[in-house]
């Protein structure tokens, strides 16, 4: 490999941010645009698909100039363009790889397709310059729950999942439920901080025949149950307790599987990633329990947890220097399996 | 000057080059593969085989809608990311208007029908007078009783073309009352090359707009927004 540096140009529109970097060598951001749709989606309580991919084409060009404008870089100065096929919404995922190609077609530069899970546990190696594999990460975010083993670059192993809600989704539902609004992971973060955490038992899933799988439909019902018994009593709920004994159910059920993975994989770097790795009370109880463990722990900023371009940069970066490159069929896959090429 | 036309508005992919007054490429596909695997595989080819400069376009075109929302989509960020890239423009042709330049110096007037489910169409009227299309109808989601009767209230002989040809043939046959025809297999359909003959006209006209700002005209509202709108509608 010449010592050359490598410029991408990173695209993500797999739900409601369009959001465009430029990233150098995998590690370094230059720029990190994101285009948020979340107010608009908050009128209808959740992310619309139609609408979602009706403001990615409005806005794509905007943020993809944005970012080169920011890196003070232009299309000439690019490597290699890294964009998110999967998985997400294929309407919102068609906007960003449709532009994506059309960019590599006309400047003769390679097309690289992007796992967005893998960009998620690729925001790490931004944040932490010297993070290498082999590594376990938990990626927690509205769509996914994944705990995966990163065996080296693009070499993963889905230890388990979520076999229903996603933790996020999860969230969201309870966040309704309890009349927080959307989007439900910083509400009831912010809500809890009132209500304590051992006011109701909400129970702890475990799957059965999936020792790392997660289980939150179940929790979500018990949370919905709890709010009904009240009601027919004629109670009044403590909305900052169920937030609060919610979080803690969710956050056991994550921190327990990462333990025993740690374990069992003898492994010394541990990271999170993800939309709901943002939440605070979440990462304190994955450093303590990485603390007790001996394990290192790796964590993004919140602004790299979130839905963004650059964790895609990072990706794709990987992926160049492995010399894989995508033809102009590329399609949109919106349930693409992490780990398969 | 040097157009590239694109049209995945709907099951067609097509794409195709005009040169000042003469198209220099065209490929069209009718094939159940999704656009995102079609069109730039097919723009690739083209591109190939008439030694295609990128650099050389002067503008892109591109069925600006109506049709099928993804495939719309795809279309409009391919035209887009190709007018970022080359830094030119965007000429957002009507896609009902691009449909009835297929039929352009016919005697009778045109009404392209596009399938856009629950018995509505995606369709307008258009009449080719010395040599200038005329719009009759402008472009519209309308049921399609009501297109047939707009066509019969002009009183004059008629071809339909388009993939709503074959869904509402009955209904044609039950309630037009003007000679109707069906154009025949190399018109019938959306097609890049008359796209650009259309564009043209808007390139000489300056109607074009920019990469950034181009997006598609679905003359539709999603379903989310529709029963919103509905809801608020209810509530005054």
């Amino acid at each position: 490999m010449s010592n050359k540096d490598i410029y991408i140009l990173a695209i993500e529109s797999s739900c409601d941010e369009t959001a465009a970097a430029v990233v150098v060598n995998g590690r370094k951001v230059l720029s990190n645009v994101i285009s948020t749709q979340i107010p608009l989606h908050t009128l209808y309580g959740g992310v619309v698909p139609e609408i979602a991919s009706r403001k990615h084409i409005e806005r794509v060009n905007q943020v993809i100039e944005e970012a080169l404008k920011e890196a003070n870089c232009t299309l000439d100065d690019i490597d290699a363009i890294g964009v998110t096929y999967g998985p997400g919404l294929v309407g919102a995922l068609l906007v960003g790889l449709s532009a994506a190609k059309a960019i590599c077609f006309a400047k003769d530069i390679p097309l690289i397709g992007v796992h967005h899970i893998e960009g998620h546990i690729c925001a790490n190696y931004i944040q932490n310059v010297d993070l290498e594999p082999p590594f376990v990460c938990l990626v927690v975010s509205g769509g996914h729950t994944h705990l995966v083993r990163v065996k080296d670059y693009g070499e993963y192993e889905i230890l388990g999942r979520t076999r229903d809600d996603a933790a996020g989704e999860a969230f969201d539902k309870v966040a309704r439920a309890i009349g927080l609004g959307y989007p439900g992971g910083p509400k009831i973060e912010q809500k809890a901080k009132e209500g304590d955490p051992e006011a109701i038992a909400f129970p702890v899933a475990k799957v059965a025949d999936g020792p790392y799988d997660f289980s939150f439909s179940g929790l979500k019902s018990a949370v919905l149950n709890y709010m009904n018994g009240a009601q027919m009593k004629g109670e009044t709920v403590n909305e900052a307790d169920i937030a609060a004994s919610f979080q803690k159910a969710v956050i056991e059920a994550l921190t327990g599987n990462a333990r025993r993975a740690i374990h069992e994989f003898e492994c010394d770097k541990f990271a999170i990633a993800g939309g709901v790795a943002s939440n605070g009370t979440l990462r304190e109880a994955m450093e303590t329990m990485c603390q007790e463990e001996g394990v290192e722990f790796y964590h993004p900023d919140p602004i790299l947890c979130t839905d963004n371009a650059a964790m895609i940069g990072a990706a794709a970066y990987y992926e160049y220097v492995a010399g894989r490159r995508d033809g102009w069929d590329l399609n949109a896959i919106p349930n693409l399996p992490l780990g398969q090429r | 000057m040097k157009l590239l036309g694109i049209d995945s508005s709907g099951l067609v992919a097509s794409v195709a080059v005009l040169e000042d007054d003469v198209i220099i490429g065209e490929y069209t596909t009718n094939f159940k593969k999704t656009h995102s695997q079609t069109l730039l595989p097919m723009l690739d080819e083209l591109k190939k085989m008439i030694d295609l400069d990128m650099e050389s376009i002067d503008a892109i075109a591109v069925a600006g809608g109506p049709g099928s929302f993804t495939g719309l989509r795809i279309g409009s960020a391919t035209a887009k990311g190709l007018g970022l890239a080359l830094h030119v423009p965007i000429i957002s042709v009507p896609t009902v208007e691009a449909l009835a330049m297929n039929l352009w110096g016919a005697e009778a007037d045109v009404c392209p029908l596009m399938d856009a489910r629950r018995n509505q169409t995606y369709t307008g009227v258009y009449r080719f007078e010395e040599g200038q299309m005329k719009t009759i109808v402008k472009q519209c989601a309308v049921d399609v009783g009501e297109i047939i009767d707009a066509v019969n209230e002009e009183g004059r002989p008629v071809i339909f073309l388009g993939d709503g040809v074959p869904v509402f043939e009955s209904q044609i046959a039950e309630r037009c009352k003007v000679p109707y025809f069906f154009a025949p297999a190399h018109m019938n359909r959306q097609n890049a090359a008359a796209l650009l003959a259309r564009a043209k006209a808007y390139y000489q006209e300056g109607k074009m707009e920019s990469a950034a700002e181009h997006r598609p005209d679905y003359l539709r509202l999603s379903q989310a927004e529709r029963e919103r709108l509905e809801q608020q509608e209810g509530k005054a």
